[in-house]
């Protein structure tokens, strides 16, 4: 009998895993495919790439500009060891460009916006106030869940050029400024080894795939949250885990789509 | 006023990052307009182009005069085919000219060196569409090695 529940149990936890992606389709597509109207919408989404990009935007620059100095001060001791520091440039910026850039946004962005936007989303909904929009025939997922996730998808890939951008400045500045390799050469090895359609244009595709996905699952965790206080920090939790989980398996698949050949 | 405020920094915010997005493409990426009007091609024939690559420079002294637009094989010479799309401000070289598979330092990329060759009343100027005959295909660290070992071998008998 305790096997047969063992068997029971299991089956249950896949069909909710089935039912959870398929709850978390349907609010996808409630939300995207309901543009709201735009006069009304339009400050909505305004006011949440407040929210979700501006106030990124701090930790992003700071970051950035870190991970490209230590980027470069570690690349340097390695390089200077061939006598090829010159390269410095191309290392930096495509590993910038190519992976940090929009798995670190990503991951950062899931930490700082995600987590916040499931708060938010999972007292509103414990509190009832989706309910009570509902009740007023407002639909939340137009009114609450669509222009954050809009939000998101505008802001992150915009992060990620931030990101990228000072992190190749902070590389400047420590193999520049500071380890004394030449201005001249830094960029024109970086502008030599830059492709636009295999590297930038690579660069904003992932940084889109990846807004998609953690603001969807930040909103389906909020959304579909255990109405009290603990329900609200397990769905927190899970959205900074399962995003950043989800993003570091989509990169290395779109890596291989991308630059496996 | 506070969503003027909102509205403001959103402006901020989306312009950093069109900002960061013309750094990438004209600070860091290489955007080459390529018009007709002010390139030509010319081809050349390899036995071996090493590890040459579409957009690989075509150098003059070590300044970039043009680049490698496509590398296709002779279907029936079975050698390949080089298609070079050359700056149209750089167009007084001689018929005569050399074009060699080399690399730049000892580990680097390999690149096409154009050496121009002599000039005379009967010699005329590279054209679009012209083929350059005097080629010299990259240098290949295996061949090297396994001719040094042959001739030492036969030195020894």
């Amino acid at each position: 009998m305790k096997l047969l529940d063992r068997i029971a149990d299991l089956g249950r936890s896949a069909i909710e895993l089935v039912l959870g992606f398929g709850r978390a389709g349907l609010m996808l597509w409630g939300a995207i495919f309901r543009w709201p109207r735009v006069r009304k919408g339009f400050p909505l989404l305004v006011r949440q790439i407040y929210v979700v990009g501006v106030q990124s935007m701090v930790i992003i620059l700071v970051s950035g500009l870190f991970i490209g100095m230590v980027l470069a001060l570690q690349g340097y001791n390695i390089l200077v060891g061939f006598g090829t520091e010159e390269s410095l440039g191309p290392m930096v910026a495509l590993s910038l460009l190519r992976e940090l850039g929009p798995v670190v946004t990503a991951l950062l962005f899931a930490g700082r916006a995600g987590s916040a936007l499931t708060a938010e989303i999972g007292l509103m909904k414990s509190t009832e106030q989706l309910s009570s929009l509902e009740m007023m025939a407002i639909d939340p997922l137009r009114q609450i869940i669509a222009p954050r996730f809009w939000a998101g998808v505008i802001s992150m890939p915009l992060l990620a050029l931030m990101f990228t951008a000072v992190g190749i400045y902070g590389g400047h500045l420590v193999g520049v400024e500071w380890k004394g390799i030449d201005n001249g050469a830094f960029w024109s090895i970086l502008q030599a080894s830059v492709e636009w359609r295999k590297d930038i244009v690579n660069c904003l595709i992932k940084s889109g795939v990846f807004a998609v996905v953690v603001t969807w699952i930040a909103l389906y965790r909020g959304y579909q949250v255990i109405p009290n206080p603990e329900g609200i920090s397990r769905a927190t939790t899970s959205t900074v885990v399962q995003s950043s989980l989800a993003v570091l398996a989509l990169d290395f698949l779109l890596t291989a789509l991308m630059f496996g050949r | 006023m506070l969503t003027r405020k909102i509205e403001l920094l959103v402006g901020v915010f989306l312009l950093t990052g069109l900002a960061a997005f013309l750094v990438l493409v004209f600070k860091v990426a290489n955007i080459e307009v390529k018009t007709s009007d002010s390139s030509y091609t010319l081809t050349a024939n390899f036995t071996n182009i090493g590890g040459l690559k579409v957009r690989s420079p075509v150098k003059v002294g070590g300044v970039v005069v043009g680049r490698v637009s496509n590398i296709d094989l002779d279907p029936v010479k079975l050698v390949a085919v080089v298609t070079v799309v050359m700056d149209k401000r750089y167009d007084k070289f001689p018929e005569t000219s050399s074009l060699a598979i080399l690399t730049s330092g000892l580990l680097g990329e390999q690149f096409l060196g154009l050496t121009p060759g002599f000039m005379d009343d009967d010699v005329s100027m590279l054209k679009d569409g012209d083929k350059i005959d005097d080629t010299r295909s990259a240098l290949v660290l295996e061949d090297l090695i396994g001719q040094f070992l042959y001739s030492m071998g036969s030195k020894d008998k």
